[in-house]
C-alpha cells in the first residue's frame, strides 16, 4: 500500500531504471544460471525422473511393453510376485545371500588389507595401484578370466588336484547349483574389494598420527590401536560403505548375467535377472517393473534405516 | 600432516626395542601384502601368458608362461571379434559422453556454486534424491519410451542415457571444486569486462581442470567398461560397444581361449596404459566419484 504514491512521484525516467534493473538483475541472477543449468537437467528428468514415475504407474498394468493393449490391473502384479512366482522367493533369497556375502568377505579383507598396508611407509603406492588394477577392468573382461580359472579341466582347481593329488577341486564351479551363487560372488569381490580398500586406506592416513603415538604412551597393544583409534576414525566411510554396498547387493546384475544368466537351474537367479527376462525377453514389462519396484523398495528401505539411525543420535 | 609425520619419526628413534619389534611386524605385513597383490595381479598375467599361446599348449600348460609366442591370436582376435568396429564405436561412446558431460554438467555445476539462482538447493536435493534411485526402476519405461521415440539400437540413444546416469556425479564432483575457487578472481574478470561465459571459459575452467580430468576419467572409465545398458539399448553389431561385443565373441569362441584371451587383453590395454599413466588421478578420482549407484 505505501508504495503507490512513491510509484506516482516517480519521473518517467526513474520508472524504466529500475525496471531496467529489475530486468538486468533477473536475467543475470535467474534466467542465465538457469539456462546453463537446464540442458543437464532436462536430460536426467526424461531418462531417469519420468520413467522411474512411469515404472510406478506401469508395475499396476499388464503391458508388454510394446503396443498398445495396456490394461490397468491394479496390484495383481504384485500379488503374483509375492505370493504366486515361485522362482522370486528364490532369487529374493539369493539377493540376500549376495548381501552376507558382500557385507563380511570384501569388508573383512580390505580392513585387514588397508592396515597393513597404512603401517608401511615405503612401496606403499605400488601395493596400493596393484591392488587397485582389478577395479578398472570391465566385467565382461573380470568374467572371461574366471570362466577359465574355475573350469574343472583347465583351471586353478585342476591344478591343486594335480598339484595335492587330492580330488575335489577339480569341480565345475559356475556349473553346479551349490557353488554357482558363491562362485559369481568370488568372482565379482576379487574385483570389488580393491575399490573398498582404498577407500578404508584413505580414511586411515587422514587420522592424525599423535592419536597413535598416545595410544602408544598409555599402553595399547595393536589390537587395541586398532579397535579405539583407527576404527573410530574410519567409522564414517565404512558405515556409509556398508549401507551402498547393501543397497547394491539388490541391483547385483552384470556378474551374474556375464557368468550364468541365473542358471544352472535358476540356482544364481536374482531379482534383477529374473526382472531382465521378463521385461525383454518375454516381454513382460508390467510385470518386469513391479520388480524394479520391489528393488527400489528394498533400497529406500536401507535408506531409511540409515536415516532413522542418524536421526536417533548415531553417528553415520 | 608433515609435522605429525615428523614427530612419530622422532618417536621411533628414540624407542630403539619397539622400532625393532615394528621392523619384524613390517615383515608379517609386507609377506601378507605380497600375497593378496599375487591375488590381485596373477590372474591378469594368466591372462596375457593364455593369449600368446597356441589353442593345444593352453590345454595342456593352462597357467604357465607360454613356450612359444604367438602374437598371430592377437591378429585373429581383432578380425574375428570385429575389433575395428567396435574399438572405434566405444571410443564414440566414451569421447561423446565425456564432451558432453563436461559442458553440460560444467555449465550447470558453474551456475549451482556461483550463482545459487532461486530453487538451487532444491535442485541439489533432487540430484541428491535421484542418485539413488536404481537403475532398475526406470529402465523398462525407460526402454519403451526410448522405443517410441526411436532411440532404441541408436548410438545416440545410449550415450543420452549415460549421459543423464552420470549427471548427479558430475555436477556433485565439479561444484565442488568450483566452491573451492576464489572468487575475487572471477570479480577481477568482471572488472575488466568478461561476461559470464567467459568468467567460465578464461578463468574458472582453468583453474578446475583436475576436477574436470577426475571426472572424465570416472565418466570414461565407465562408459568403457558398461554392459547392462548396452547389452539392453543396442542390437546392431555394428554399434555395439566392445563389452557386449566381446560378451558374444567370448560365447562363439568359448573353446578357443587364446582367442578370447587376446580379445579381453585388447580391451582392457587402453585402460591399463592410461591407468599406469595417471594412477594418483583414476584410485582419487574412483574414490571421490565411484562411490555411486
Amino acid at each position: 500500500m505505501a508504495t503507490i504514491p512513491q510509484k506516482k512521484i516517480a519521473t518517467g525516467f526513474l520508472d524504466r531504471l529500475t525496471d531496467e534493473t529489475w530486468r538486468y538483475k533477473f536475467t543475470r541472477n535467474v534466467l542465465i544460471p538457469w539456462l546453463f543449468i537446464l540442458p543437464l537437467l532436462s536430460i536426467h528428468v526424461f531418462v531417469v525422473a519420468i520413467p522411474a514415475v512411469q515404472g510406478i504407474y506401469m508395475s499396476l498394468t499388464d503391458w508388454s511393453g510394446v503396443g498398445r493393449n495396456v490394461e490397468f490391473i491394479g496390484l495383481a502384479n504384485y500379488q503374483e510376485l509375492l505370493f504366486e512366482d515361485e522362482t522370486f522367493g528364490k532369487s529374493l533369497t539369493n539377493n540376500f545371500i549376495w548381501m552376507a556375502f558382500f557385507l563380511t568377505v570384501p569388508f573383512i579383507l580390505a580392513l585387514f588389507c588397508a592396515t597393513l598396508l597404512s603401517q608401511i611407509k615405503r612401496g606403499g603406492m605400488a601395493y596400493r595401484s596393484m591392488l587397485f588394477i582389478p577395479y578398472v577392468l570391465a566385467s565382461v573382461v573380470t568374467t572371461a578370466i574366471w570362466r577359465n580359472l574355475l573350469s574343472p579341466r583347465k583351471g586353478i582347481g585342476a591344478a591343486m588336484a594335480n598339484l595335492t593329488g587330492i580330488e575335489g577341486f577339480d569341480i565345475a564351479y559356475l556349473g553346479r547349483s551349490e557353488t554357482a551363487l558363491l562362485s559369481i560372488a568370488f568372482i565379482d569381490n576379487w574385483h570389488f574389494w580393491g575399490f573398498l580398500m582404498i577407500l578404508f586406506l584413505a580414511a586411515m592416513q587422514a587420522i592424525p598420527p599423535v592419536l597413535y603415538d598416545a595410544a602408544k604412551i598409555d599402553g595399547a597393544n595393536r589390537w587395541q590401536e586398532f579397535r579405539h583409534v583407527t576404527l573410530p576414525g574410519i567409522r564414517p566411510i565404512f558405515l556409509f560403505m556398508f549401507m551402498m554396498v547393501a543397497i547394491w547387493s539388490f541391483l547385483a546384475f552384470d556378474y551374474i548375467w556375464l557368468l550364468t544368466q541365473g542358471g544352472p537351474g535358476g540356482s544364481s537367479e536374482v531379482i534383477a535377472t529374473q526382472l531382465y527376462k521378463n521385461a525383454f525377453l518375454r516381454f513382460e514389462g508390467g510385470y518386469g517393473a513391479a520388480q524394479g519396484v520391489v528393488i527400489s523398495i528394498f533400497a529406500g528401505f536401507i535408506i531409511m534405516i540409515f536415516v532413522t539411525l542418524r536421526r536417533r543420535g548415531w553417528d553415520i | 600432516m608433515t609435522a605429525f609425520g615428523k614427530v612419530s619419526l622422532r618417536g621411533n628413534i628414540l624407542q630403539r626395542g619397539r622400532s625393532k619389534e615394528r621392523s619384524r611386524l613390517l615383515v608379517f605385513n609386507h609377506a601378507v601384502l605380497l600375497l593378496l597383490t599375487a591375488f590381485a595381479v596373477l590372474p591378469l598375467l594368466i591372462l596375457f601368458f593364455n593369449s600368446l599361446k597356441t589353442k593345444a599348449e593352453i590345454g595342456a600348460n593352462p597357467l604357465g608362461p607360454p613356450n612359444q609366442i604367438i602374437a598371430e591370436n592377437y591378429i585373429n582376435a581383432w578380425e574375428q571379434g570385429n575389433f575395428a568396429t567396435t574399438m572405434r564405436n566405444s571410443v564414440i561412446y566414451v569421447v561423446v559422453t565425456i564432451a558432453a558431460e563436461l559442458v553440460l554438467g560444467g555449465l550447470a555445476a558453474y551456475a549451482l556454486a556461483r550463482k545459487k539462482p532461486p530453487g538451487s538447493d532444491l535442485l541439489m536435493l533432487y540430484f541428491l534424491v535421484a542418485s539413488t534411485i536404481p537403475l532398475w526402476m526406470y529402465i523398462v519405461p525407460l526402454y519403451t519410451q526410448f522405443r517410441i521415440w526411436g532411440l532404441v539400437g541408436e548410438v545416440h540413444g545410449l550415450i543420452i542415457i549415460y549421459i543423464a546416469g552420470n549427471a548427479p556425479l558430475t555436477i556433485f564432483l565439479l561444484r565442488s571444486y568450483m566452491i573451492d575457487l576464489p572468487r575475487e578472481l572471477e570479480d577481477a574478470a568482471r572488472v575488466d569486462g568478461a561476461n559470464e561465459l567467459q568468467v567460465l571459459t578464461r578463468i574458472v575452467l582453468p583453474l578446475t581442470k583436475p576436477g574436470f580430468l577426475t571426472v572424465g576419467l570416472v565418466v570414461g572409465l565407465g562408459v568403457w567398461n558398461e554392459f547392462t545398458l548396452a547389452l539392453t539399448f543396442i542390437y546392431d553389431p555394428s554399434r555395439a560397444p566392445v563389452t557386449t561385443s566381446f560378451f558374444k565373441f567370448t560365447d562363439r569362441f568359448a573353446r578357443d581361449w587364446a582367442l578370447t584371451s587376446a580379445g579381453a587383453v585388447i580391451i582392457i590395454f587402453p585402460v591399463m596404459v592410461l591407468f599406469l599413466a595417471l594412477q594418483r588421478q583414476f584410485i582419487e578420482g574412483l574414490a571421490e566419484g565411484g562411490i555411486k549407484t
